[in-house]
Order: C-alpha cells, then sequence, then structure tokens
C-alpha cells in the first residue's frame, strides 16, 4: 500500500450554472477509489451545494444533489461546512442534507459526517492537507 | 449512434451499449443484451439488478464496484456481498454489466 495523502476538495460554487460543482463530486467519487484521506469542504456559494430539496426542472438540468448521501458508501466520512458562509447566506445546518456514514466495523451503526467549522478552523484544516483542490 | 432492437424498436445506445434514455429500459432489454453476452439470467442476477435500480433511484449515480458490493453484502449476506460471487454472475465485471443490464449510465469511475 503506498503512502496516504491527505486531499481536501474545496467547493466554492452554486452547484447549478457551472460545472464545478458536479464536476467536483464525480472526481471525489472517482479518486475515493484510491483510498486516501479525503475531506470535503464548503465554502462560500459551496454551501447551497448541500442544501436540501433541490429542484432543477425549470433549468433542465439533471439535479445531482441525491448524489451527496452516497459519501459515506465510497467512505467520504469528512464533510466541513464553514460557518461564516452559512451565516451570510441565512443558512443553517438545518437547511442542509443530512449526510451520515455507516460503520460496518459497528453493525452499520450510522455516524455523523457533517461538521460545521469556524473560518478559522477551516484555514487551520486546510494548512494540515497534503493536497487541496479547489473547485 | 449505437442502438438496440428489442421487441422490434430500436432504442439509443451509447458506442458501449449503455441505454441513452433510461427511460426506455425494461425487463426484456436485459434479455437481449445477456443473449448478446452469452449469459443467462437468473433470480441471482435480478436481485442484483434491481438493487442497482433502486439504488440509482435513490442516488442518482451507479456506484463503483467497491461500493456495490459492500451494499450488497450488507443487504442480501455476506455471501453475496463478494466480489467471487459478484463476478461469477456478472464475468465482465459486476458494476459495468449489472449497470449495462439496469439500464444504468457507466458507474462512475469504470474506465
Amino acid at each position: 500500500m503506498s503512502i496516504t495523502k491527505r486531499l481536501m476538495y474545496v467547493n466554492r460554487r452554486a452547484p447549478y450554472g457551472t460545472i464545478y460543482a458536479l464536476e467536483s463530486l464525480e472526481v471525489v467519487l472517482i479518486g475515493a477509489a484510491f483510498e486516501q484521506d479525503v475531506s470535503l469542504a464548503f465554502v462560500d456559494d459551496g454551501v447551497y451545494q448541500l442544501v436540501k430539496g433541490q429542484n432543477t426542472t425549470g433549468i433542465g438540468v439533471k439535479n445531482f444533489s441525491p448524489a451527496y448521501a452516497a459519501l459515506g458508501d465510497y467512505d467520504v466520512k469528512k464533510i466541513y461546512i464553514e460557518k461564516e458562509s452559512l451565516d451570510q447566506r441565512g443558512l443553517s445546518m438545518d437547511d442542509l442534507q443530512h449526510l451520515t456514514w455507516e460503520d460496518e466495523n459497528e453493525d452499520y451503526a450510522e455516524k455523523e459526517s457533517m461538521h460545521l467549522v469556524s473560518r478559522e478552523e477551516l484555514a487551520d484544516l486546510l494548512e494540515e492537507q497534503d493536497v487541496v483542490f479547489s473547485f | 449512434m449505437s442502438s438496440i432492437e428489442v421487441n422490434g424498436k430500436q432504442l439509443e445506445t451509447d458506442e458501449e451499449g449503455y441505454l441513452l434514455n433510461r427511460d426506455d429500459w425494461s425487463e426484456d432489454i436485459v434479455d437481449v443484451m445477456a443473449a448478446e453476452d452469452d449469459c443467462e439470467i437468473t433470480e441471482a442476477h435480478w436481485e442484483v439488478i434491481n438493487f442497482l435500480r433502486e439504488y440509482y433511484d435513490e442516488y442518482q449515480i451507479a456506484p463503483a464496484v467497491r461500493v456495490l458490493t459492500k451494499a450488497i453484502g450488507k443487504k442480501m449476506g455476506a455471501d453475496k456481498g463478494n466480489s467471487k460471487y459478484l463476478y461469477e454472475l456478472f464475468p465482465y465485471g459486476p458494476a459495468k454489466q449489472a449497470c449495462k443490464y439496469a439500464g444504468l449510465p457507466k458507474p462512475t469511475g469504470c474506465v
């Protein structure tokens, strides 16, 4: 087994209108196969990617937001949401999907994936990464 | 444009035989695709195909083989949630081949 790297995907843009959010998600799902230490951060308009109850029928694109709930299946268990970004948009954690992962070693017990962090805490997390992907 | 003929109707597929429109899917398609692959479809195959269709309905993605194996193991037990069992059913790759039969796109991350 090769050395495990810490990879963080930073999502900063609204889910639709550009391809960034979907591309980021696809890269995460593909990259998960390489068994690295993966985390996702949602900041700025990126927090909208996790908003519950998205409906894209009016804009004629696929609503890919249900796929975030599969991240746990892909062993992506660390999702960081920046508090300041939520606050600035009048959002709270209750407006976002609740993402969890299942621990196979504990009879598939559901565990928390979502972590609310301050800008300062996120800066520290970014500092700890080997690789940061910005989308 | 490639296509597959099912019950006298031409359905569009990509160059690898995956259906372009998920709404075109019917159970008869599975028989046609399986016949092309020289594969006989059993109840065990249907279990996996139906599982994939449900997974896609919920998450809007076709799971990678590792994820599929784990999820099948959780739902149907460890004797089915392993690559040996799944590769015996779908020798062309459980995720790839079963997703094709299920009318899903090719799994994300499959080359």
